[in-house]
């Protein structure tokens, strides 16, 4: 990404606050970050349905996670409406993550070395886990133990 | 700066968004850390049954059940102050009522938690023989 210096806007005027005051929280004014702050949303509208109800099927319904073992995996992922659920869940969980990690990096790591490097690591590592999930959800095939089950 | 009269004596508590700032911020955290080792774990299942369940057996012990039990939490507190965060921004009118808001998210989380809390917790029991 190029470094560039270039004269800041002038401050926008500091909002009035208090009652009356035309309200809203900051939002980035544009460029990738307002990608970012745009994706960071829709995402979470989706995991809303995806995660959430990962969640509650793997580990609150119907005996929770008791249930949960290879055969129960292999019956799920022999669908392809679980196939997809959990590859589009395993995308948008790990963009979701990582980038809110970027924000968290953004916060406490300041020399930008140190940061580049600590963003690599999660990049790097999302990358690998995002080749990892896909591999196993689509080419997972239970029947290879079909004897040993 | 100075102190005022009233301030002396009284603990200072915050403001309920400072809170879900900082609760947003840790329960993202440790979600994604989870999903890290979650992701890794999953994919033990194409080695088979026996290594799968092996893995999986980490859950028949209490504390595990414990961290499940925060996982669960920490979900369904990060996708309701989700909700949240996302009606301040997209309407941005509603912050007026900000306060109102964020009593009602935590209110709902709470909700949300008994029967979670019951349904793991008796799990967690029976598993010690408690129940």
């Amino acid at each position: 990404m190029a470094v560039e210096t270039r004269e800041r806007p002038a401050a926008p005027a500091p909002r009035p606050s208090g009652a009356g005051a035309r309200a809203g929280r900051e939002r980035p004014s544009g460029g990738f970050e307002l990608w970012a702050w745009l994706f960071m949303r829709i995402s979470g509208i989706v995991l809303l349905f995806l995660a959430v109800g990962h969640v509650l099927i793997m580990h609150v319904l119907d005996e929770g996670i008791d249930r949960v073992n290879f055969d129960f995996v292999a019956v799920r992922w022999d669908d392809v409406f679980w196939q997809t659920w959990d590859w589009v869940m395993l995308s948008l969980a790990l963009v979701h993550g990582i980038n809110g990690l970027r924000v968290v990096v953004q916060d406490y790591v300041r020399p930008a070395g140190a940061r580049f490097a600590v963003n690599m690591v999660f990049y790097t590592l999302g990358f690998i886990l995002f080749a990892l999930g896909t591999i196993v959800v689509f080419t997972f095939d239970a029947s290879k133990w079909a004897g040993a089950v | 700066m100075a102190k005022r009269k009233s301030d002396v004596g009284t603990l200072y508590k915050g403001s309920p968004g400072q809170w879900s700032w900082i609760a947003h911020r840790i329960t993202g955290v440790a979600i994604v850390l989870f999903l890290f080792v979650h992701i890794v774990d999953t994919a033990v299942v194409g080695w088979g049954p026996e290594a799968y369940d092996r893995v999986e057996s980490v859950y028949q012990n209490w504390f595990v059940r414990l961290l499940e039990l925060g996982l669960v939490a920490a979900v369904v507190y990060h996708a309701l102050n989700g909700v949240k965060i996302m009606l301040f921004d997209f309407w941005p009118s509603t912050t007026r009522h900000m306060k109102g808001l964020s009593l009602a998210t935590t209110g709902l989380f709470l909700v949300a938690m008994v029967p979670i809390t019951w349904i793991i917790g008796k799990a967690t029991l029976e598993l010690v023989g408690w129940l």
